[in-house]
């Protein structure tokens, strides 16, 4: 984790960041309005929405979808534009039928 | 001291022969003239095969100083040159090459901005990026062009400041005046320059770094910071080089170089080749009793206040001769003018007079009346206290 405290004394001469891959460590997360949710029961894991995230934001986990990695995720729904999985019965958090995956506004959301 | 040999080369071909002393890993230019007789000339040396320099005739100036930023980042010795207007078309590189802190050294052969097309000497294009965070060395004559190149290399590799130079010489004046230059020994310039180990480059597989990343609100300040304070520790830096290279060849370099400056009670402030005829003039003006002397700065970035204003604490007149317009400044007097106002007050020294000279523009001539004009205003300041005119024209037509 770089240190969000350096000093410019501390910082990186010329900008140089030295710790490979660490982009993981900045919290673009917060930038998001709506929140894709998942039907975690009717999702076939198919992997569509793992393929098209721009921002790598799908978690899997032994082949599985397992979740979102919220930090990251900018809430942009190309993921639960592309599901192609229609649900047969109502959404698990939203209640409505359409896709395995939904967009919902964070304001509704705790 | 190092065995040297004494020829007669133009400005420019002194300091193709520098680099070719130096044999950087990568030099990237365009032509323009009055830089062309410097690439074509290591151009020369890359088809003879006299350099290992991998060369990159790029094509444009925008691509000369990005080609450098890459090949400086990937661990390389890399140098440039260009004027006038590639300096301008380079601009946007020119201030990412500073902050990412890559030791880039670039010849640059003054010549006046467009418009009106011109291709003589002012020193509007260096005097534009003088914001820029590069280190700036402007030579006088055809020796001090080469010896600065030779060691612009140390001074932007040094550890402590990994900062790009520019280093300057009048176009045409100097840059194509064939004059007596004393070469270095190749072999004492190749230890002299060492060789160039960066603790990280963009090749280093097995320790991956990004460069040019970004960084907003949380971090660019202070990255700022930290480059502004690199360059205020060039100052010492500057003068170990130089003194190191003054045991090599008997020519020690400092920040600025002073004439008759010990019991003057008038100074003439001046930078590059313009300084030779200042001196001309003051040894002229002392033998007639006149208490004159001349400050000749190097070194213009970082700007050498403390050293500038121990210089003129006697002085009562000051006349600073700018070869640049600072457009919209304080009368519209030049940027060299602006400095030294600001060090003088600053330090407390507001008793001095200072007053600005606009010279050379286009590479309209200086001759010694000119000199002597100033010596008589100055003479009539100290005298009266007063100042007609703070921003005056020399051989312009009124």
């Amino acid at each position: 984790m770089p240190n969000m405290k350096a000093t410019w004394k501390e910082v990186s001469p010329g900008g140089v960041v030295h710790e490979a891959g660490n982009s993981v460590e900045y919290i673009t997360g917060g930038w998001r309005t709506l929140r894709p949710l998942r039907d975690t029961e009717q999702c076939t894991h198919c992997m569509i929405c793992w393929i098209n995230c721009p921002d790598s934001a799908i978690i899997v986990e032994n082949s599985k979808v397992v979740g979102f990695d919220y930090d990251h995720c900018k809430g942009c729904g190309i993921c639960a534009n592309v599901c192609p999985v229609k649900i047969k019965k109502p959404h698990s958090y939203t209640g409505e039928m359409g896709s395995v995956i939904q967009m919902v506004p964070e304001t509704e959301l705790e | 001291m190092a065995k040297s040999n004494i020829t007669a080369m133009h400005g420019a071909h002194a300091v193709a022969h520098a680099m070719k002393q130096i044999n950087p890993d990568l030099l990237a230019a365009y032509p323009i003239t009055p830089q062309t007789a410097i690439v074509q000339t290591f151009s020369q040396y890359v088809a003879d095969g006299v350099v290992d320099t991998e060369f990159v005739p790029v094509e444009s100036e925008h691509a000369a100083m990005s080609c450098c930023v890459g090949a400086s980042a990937a661990g390389g010795r890399v140098m440039t040159a260009t004027a006038a207007n590639g300096l301008a078309l380079m601009w946007e590189i020119v201030y990412i090459a500073a902050s990412m802190r890559l030791p880039i050294v670039m010849s640059v052969v003054n010549r006046a901005l467009s418009a009106p097309l011109n291709i003589h000497c002012d020193h509007s294009d260096s005097m534009g990026a003088r914001d820029a965070g590069w280190i700036q060395i402007y030579a006088e004559n055809a020796q001090e062009a080469y010896d600065n190149t030779i060691q612009a290399i140390r001074i932007a590799e040094h550890p402590d400041l990994l900062t790009p130079v520019m280093s300057m010489q009048d176009g045409f004046i100097t840059g194509h005046g064939v004059e007596r230059v004393e070469i270095v020994d190749d072999q004492a310039v190749r230890d002299f320059v060492g060789t160039y180990k960066p603790a990280h480059t963009l090749l280093d597989v097995d320790n991956p770094a990004t460069y040019g990343a970004w960084a907003f609100y949380d971090f660019y300040f202070e990255h700022k910071r930290q480059q502004s304070d690199a360059l205020s520790k060039a100052i010492p830096i500057i003068r170990e080089i130089g003194a190191e290279y003054g045991k090599l060849t008997g020519r020690t370099y400092g920040l600025l170089d002073t004439y008759e400056m010990e019991d003057a009670e008038m100074a003439i402030i001046v930078l590059s080749s313009a300084a030779g005829t200042a001196r001309a003039t003051v040894r002229g003006l002392r033998e007639k009793g006149v208490k004159i002397g001349l400050v000749k700065p190097r070194v213009f970035r970082p700007f050498p206040t403390e050293e500038l204003t121990d210089v003129l604490q006697n002085v009562s007149a000051v006349g600073v001769m700018d070869r640049a317009i600072a457009f919209g400044s304080m009368n519209g007097c030049g940027p060299l003018f602006l400095d030294i106002c600001a060090a003088l007050f600053a330090t407390g020294k507001h008793n001095t007079k200072v007053v600005d000279y606009i010279f050379g523009l286009g590479g309209r001539d200086l001759v010694p009346a000119h000199i002597e004009q100033i010596a008589k205003d100055l003479q009539s300041i100290a005298s009266t206290g007063e100042v007609k005119q703070l921003v005056n024209y020399l051989g312009l037509r009124e």
